[in-house]
């Protein structure tokens, strides 16, 4: 080691601090300006981990689900009510659907429709909550030689998730679509009008620009648009709910709470840029 | 290899410098894994805040309490653990972490005379202070004016957190320096 001079030691010590202050608005800026860079080092990390917090994931699940099952035995007699009610609503709806079913496949046949091609999808676990405080976001672990591509789409057992937005060797992180950088493309599914969806960071994303004269009913279903290219058209996202201020917002079919597992679709959809990370929202499409 | 030297010992054995570089490492050591866990899906609400709240309290601690073993190098890095675990603008949690570091050095000689209660009070201060700068910075980065909400209740959480926080670090601080002492 390079012997130094008490003064020098005591200057060069002093000096730390302030040069590491400095350094750390330097990485801020080289965070800005090369984002694929930080992106790399987040995903290295995040593969790192996924794996651990895969493990852990199944004993915390049934953690969970152990309160969540304490917590409906307090309401078990209601539900049971409840649940008999929507059941007897459900059949008759299930009667409707069957019939409308066979009726759009018949007059498919008489139209020699071409049918959509069948999306191919991997089925992956949620790790973690992958947003941090200004974004919505979550990481899900992959095995090697995933295939998954920037751009895909995600969505859980009920309805729309969000996107991939980065890739790492054995994850990927999802933004959902209540991220703040989130633009959907959307229809009203019985006015047939177009709208974006924007997301907030709250747990419901607005809609904006809905054309005039068709507003947007409470209780109206929304669903993705082919618009642009990025999304299939069709996918359930929610139902129009309007908040206290009277702006129309769209409450999420999906659970975005309590995502544990969802699935990626390849609907081969390149025509749109892939949506970006959260921090690199301004940047240049590359 | 246990053998006790009484008065003078002339060079420290293996196991001891093992035991003075774990003693060395306790603090960044465990304020990483306490970074690690919290990231873990635990499910629970506010959990990115957490994050935040826990590394400067930690580092406030230790800054405070036992600067020789919370060097700045250390801050530094922690703090880029910090970021890429809480998917922030990069850079943002190394930045307040250094500057919460250096208050704490600073204050150092007259905090560490005072009561908890003072040594809270100054504590919070940072919290709320770092806060606002997180904001101000992550709205100029993302270009964006964002709300002040989340921030202000991670400058609530870690005000919250301190408490608990301190008394545990304290015991092992504690602990730490009965042995150096021995």
């Amino acid at each position: 080691m390079i012997r130094l001079s008490i003064q020098m030691r005591q200057a060069l010590s002093k000096l730390t601090l302030p040069v590491l202050i400095a350094a750390a608005f330097g990485l801020m800026l080289v965070g800005k300006a090369d984002t694929v860079l930080a992106e790399r080092a987040r995903m290295v990390l995040a593969d790192t981990l996924s794996p651990i917090y895969g493990l852990l994931a199944a004993p915390l699940a049934s953690v969970r689900s152990a309160i969540d099952n304490a917590q409906h035995l307090v309401t078990v007699f209601a539900d049971n009510v409840r649940l008999r009610e929507e059941n007897e609503r459900l059949r008759k709806w299930q009667a409707v659907a069957t019939a409308l079913d066979a009726e759009n496949a018949m007059l498919k046949a008489n139209l020699r429709w071409v049918p959509d091609p069948l999306p191919t999808y991997v089925t992956a676990r949620v790790v973690a909550d992958a947003g941090g405080i200004y974004a919505r976001a979550v990481l899900v672990s992959l095995g090697p030689n995933h295939g998954i591509a920037k751009g895909q789409i995600a969505l859980d057992d009920r309805g729309l998730v969000g996107r991939v937005t980065e890739i790492g060797g054995r994850s990927a992180r999802v933004l959902l679509l209540t991220d703040i950088n989130s633009r959907i493309p959307v229809i009203l599914e019985t006015s047939r009008a177009r709208a974006m969806l924007i997301g907030t960071n709250g747990n419901r994303p607005r809609l904006l620009h809905w054309p005039e004269g068709t507003q947007p009913a409470e209780g109206e279903r929304i669903v993705t648009s082919a618009e642009a290219n990025a999304f299939p058209a069709g996918l359930p996202i929610g139902v129009v709910r309007y908040s206290p201020g009277n702006i129309p917002e769209v409450e999420p079919a999906a659970r975005l709470d309590r995502l544990e597992v969802i699935r990626l679709f390849d609907y081969g959809m390149r025509g749109a840029a892939s949506p970006d990370a959260p921090n690199r929202s301004l940047d240049r499409r590359r | 290899m246990d053998e006790r030297f009484p008065g003078i010992r002339p060079q420290s054995s293996f196991w001891q410098r093992i035991d003075a570089f774990a003693r060395q490492s306790f603090a960044g050591a465990s304020t990483a894994l306490l970074l690690l866990t919290i990231a873990a899906p635990l499910g629970l609400p506010g959990q990115a805040q957490l994050l935040q709240a826990i590394a400067i309290a930690c580092i406030f601690f230790w800054s405070l309490f036992r600067p020789a073993c919370m060097a700045p190098p250390l801050v530094f890095l922690l703090g880029i653990l910090a970021d890429l675990l809480g998917f922030a603008p990069i850079g943002i949690n190394v930045l307040l972490l250094l500057i919460a570091h250096g208050l704490a050095l600073r204050w150092r000689r007259f905090l560490t005379r005072q009561g908890f209660l003072t040594v809270w009070l100054a504590f919070v201060l940072v919290a709320l202070g770092a806060a606002v700068l997180q904001w101000a910075l992550t709205c100029a980065l993302m270009l964006r004016l964002l709300s002040p909400v989340p921030v202000l209740f991670q400058a609530a959480l870690a005000a919250g957190i301190y408490p608990p926080l301190a008394v545990l670090l304290t015991r092992a601080h504690q602990a730490l320096a009965e042995h150096v002492d021995e």
